[in-house]
């Protein structure tokens, strides 16, 4: 193991090193770029060993992952934004044909207006689009997730594409020390990729067909249930993990002082780790603040999340995304949960952080002391409340 | 006699069983391309009428590995196929796609673009019906000049399409592309060949074949072999090929047959005025002056 100063987006890089891809498209956009700048020089100098191929578009970034991942390849590719949502088409064209790539989203605002800076709205804009979803708080948990993901995605159970999510700029240009794995724990931990959804010339496969309404509905129920069975499957690589690399990580969530919690924030991404300075703060003072951070949007931790907030007095969401003419898609998602489970807390969402905007201690402290107090259901923060009223 | 060309190819059917109209022109493309490259082909083909017609689970009509790409994604998928299967160390296969006009000229032309300039190894087959013939014949960047589609109505004001075909033979030879060809159904010993040929070529290869639609161009389907021929003897379409740098013409025809009476065959050119032909006419003339004088035979 080696220890280096390294930014988000060149920590995940080294785990993808790790991870041994054999076909790497590259295109570039801001926040990602530093991603495919440092794979090639890693095959410039030969310690990754992959097909990197310089592709004109996003469309063709996942395209070509497509393909060779049907050739039984493993790939990568990295993407953000208008690029994610240039190549839109082709994630549900991954998942629909189950082919395991894995793919780093930086998360940026979306235009218009123009921006470059990282809010959640392209990446939770797909969620539907039957991709897994991790979001990373710091930059070892994005190498570790680099890592991770193919075991994930690769599983026979799973055999389905993983969208690794680091906030931009943020966590993609901050710098951090991270703990660099030796290749053999890598290979340890992470088998080369073995399918039967591949290319095979002694029994020739027609590969991406056509499924009337006769059949169509049974291929969308598998890819849920293959979703759904991803969730056993990162409990399990997690556990490997812990033993290979002595780093543990917590499912689907992580939860931070919330066993008796009276006012929890729930959020994703790397402002997690001031929302828990800030419980730390309030406890200090007195009020129960915790605080869950959601490490997977997909597939989405209805359990844990209901089973986290079921004591709480309220909870609010705290997310760098906006439905227009609804309320932020995290807040949909986590209200669901708790309905399901016939849980009755009274929840908030606070919208934060679009296009890069810095949300501070005090903006947090704010949204626990007014989740107490009670405040407009929905509310962007600094814009005042947009949604029922108290 | 011996038929020299059937005896070259392979007797095997690797596209056998689909459901495409009678007197496919695309299809039969497709079919003779297959026999040349066998077994070891690996198809990608984007949304269109050769996935409508071919890959219906569980009728699925492929005999070699087979996919389907997305509609602008043919060329960016054989570039991710090739890639994949030669990381994976195989040698002995051939990435071929098979597009269509639209598939080719517009939505997927940027990727195509793209695997040129990246001479990635493939096999790139364009069959040109001249027009979105799988959603029901709407005009595409192939389709030529005067012809009636449901999106270029022939009416009394304007009389079908009003822009000539792009010319994709010589936009790809742009990029240096070590091989190009035009070739069409009606002359397939000519087209067979040029699949050979681009099969014993390393990088990037592109072939344009004309294959016309019955259903599409408004003629019998039992017409096609003939309206692809005589679309080349008439002098609208050309048999050339692109290699190192330089154009050559497979195919002079010592006088041209009447463009006005290929036309007319067609349903989609019925309605075309004397002024119209004229039209035709004239650019085919221009465009053989240009042919001439640039082209060797």
């Amino acid at each position: 193991m080696s220890r280096k100063f390294l930014s988000g987006n060149e920590a995940f890089a080294e785990g993808i090193r790790l991870a041994r891809p054999e076909v790497i498209s590259a295109y570039p956009i801001t926040p990602q770029t530093i991603v495919v700048e440092r794979l090639s020089e890693m095959v410039e100098d030969g310690s990754l060993k992959a097909e990197y191929v310089h592709v004109e578009s996003e469309h063709s970034a996942m395209s070509c992952a497509i393909g060779a991942s049907s050739a039984g390849a493993r790939a990568f590719t990295a993407t953000s934004s208008q690029g994610l949502l240039y190549m839109a088409e082709c994630l549900y064209y991954a998942s629909g044909g189950r082919f395991p790539i894995v793919m780093m989203n930086a998360d940026r605002s979306t235009a218009l207006p123009w921006n470059i800076y990282g809010d959640q709205r392209d990446s939770l804009s797909q969620l539907d689009s039957g991709w897994i979803q991790a979001y990373a708080e710091n930059a070892q948990e994005a190498l570790d997730l680099a890592l991770m993901s193919y075991r994930i995605a690769e599983d026979k159970r799973v055999s389905t594409p993983y969208m690794a999510n680091l906030d931009g700029f943020i966590l993609t240009h901050t710098y951090e020390t991270v703990d660099i794995p030796e290749q053999e724990q890598a290979d340890r931990f992470l088998p080369p990729y073995e399918t039967d959804n591949r290319i095979d010339f002694d029994s020739p496969k027609n590969m991406a067909f056509s499924a009337g309404p006769d059949t169509n509905f049974i291929f969308k129920a598998k890819a849920h249930a293959a979703m759904l069975a991803a969730k056993d499957v990162i409990k399990e690589a997690e556990e490997d993990f812990a033993s290979v690399f002595g780093r543990r990580y917590t499912g689907l969530t992580e939860d931070y002082l919330t066993e008796d919690a009276d006012y929890i924030i729930v959020t994703l991404g790397s402002i997690a780790g001031l929302c828990r300075e800030t419980a730390d703060k309030l406890r200090a003072e007195g009020i129960k603040a915790g605080v869950v951070r959601i490490r997977y949007m997909r597939p989405f931790p209805n359990e844990e999340i209901a089973s986290s907030l079921k004591n709480a007095k309220a909870y609010a969401v705290l997310e760098k995304d906006i439905s227009f003419g609804n309320e932020g898609t995290v807040f949909t998602n986590v209200n669901s949960a708790l309905h399901k489970a016939g849980i009755s807390v009274k929840g908030y969402n606070f919208i934060g952080g679009l296009g890069g905007k810095n949300i501070s201690a005090g903006d947090i402290e704010n949204i626990f002391t007014s989740i107490a107090d009670g405040t407009d259901t929905v509310n962007i923060i600094g814009a005042g409340g947009i949604g029922n009223g108290k | 006699m011996a038929n020299k060309t059937a005896e070259s190819i392979s007797s095997e059917e690797f596209f056998y069983g689909h459901k495409a109209c009678a007197g496919c022109g695309g299809s039969l493309a497709v079919r003779a391309a297959l026999k040349v490259l066998g077994q070891n082909a690996v198809s990608v083909l984007p949304a269109g009428c050769m996935s409508a017609v071919g890959f219906n689970f569980p009728q699925l009509c492929f005999s070699n590995n087979s996919i389907i790409s997305t509609f602008a994604g043919t060329a960016s998928m054989l570039t991710g196929v090739e890639a994949g299967l030669r990381a994976k160390g195989y040698r002995d296969f051939t990435a071929v796609g098979f597009a269509g006009d639209g598939g080719t000229a517009d939505i997927g032309i940027q990727a195509l673009s793209g695997a040129i300039d990246r001479n990635d190894d493939i096999i790139y087959i364009c069959y040109d019906n001249e027009a979105y013939m799988n959603t029901g014949i709407q005009k595409s960047g192939l389709t030529p000049y005067g012809a009636k589609t449901t999106t270029t109505p022939a009416g009394k004001n304007i009389h079908g399409n009003i822009r000539p075909k792009k010319n994709m033979f010589e936009i790809v030879a742009a990029h240096g592309i070590p091989y190009a060809a035009t070739a069409s159904v009606g002359y397939l010993p000519d087209f067979i060949e040029k699949v050979r040929k681009a099969s014993q070529i390393k990088g990037t290869k592109y072939i344009h074949v004309i294959a016309p639609c019955p259903t599409g161009w408004g003629v019998a389907p039992d017409a096609t072999i003939d309206i692809a021929r005589e679309a080349v003897d008439c002098g609208l379409w050309y048999l050339a090929e692109y290699e190192n740098g330089e154009f050559r013409l497979s195919r002079r025809p010592k006088e041209f047959t009447s463009v006005e009476e290929h036309l007319k065959k067609q349903g989609r050119f019925r309605h075309l005025t004397d002024e119209d032909i004229k039209i035709i006419t004239d650019s085919r003339d221009k465009k053989w002056e240009y042919i001439d004088r640039t082209f060797s035979l």
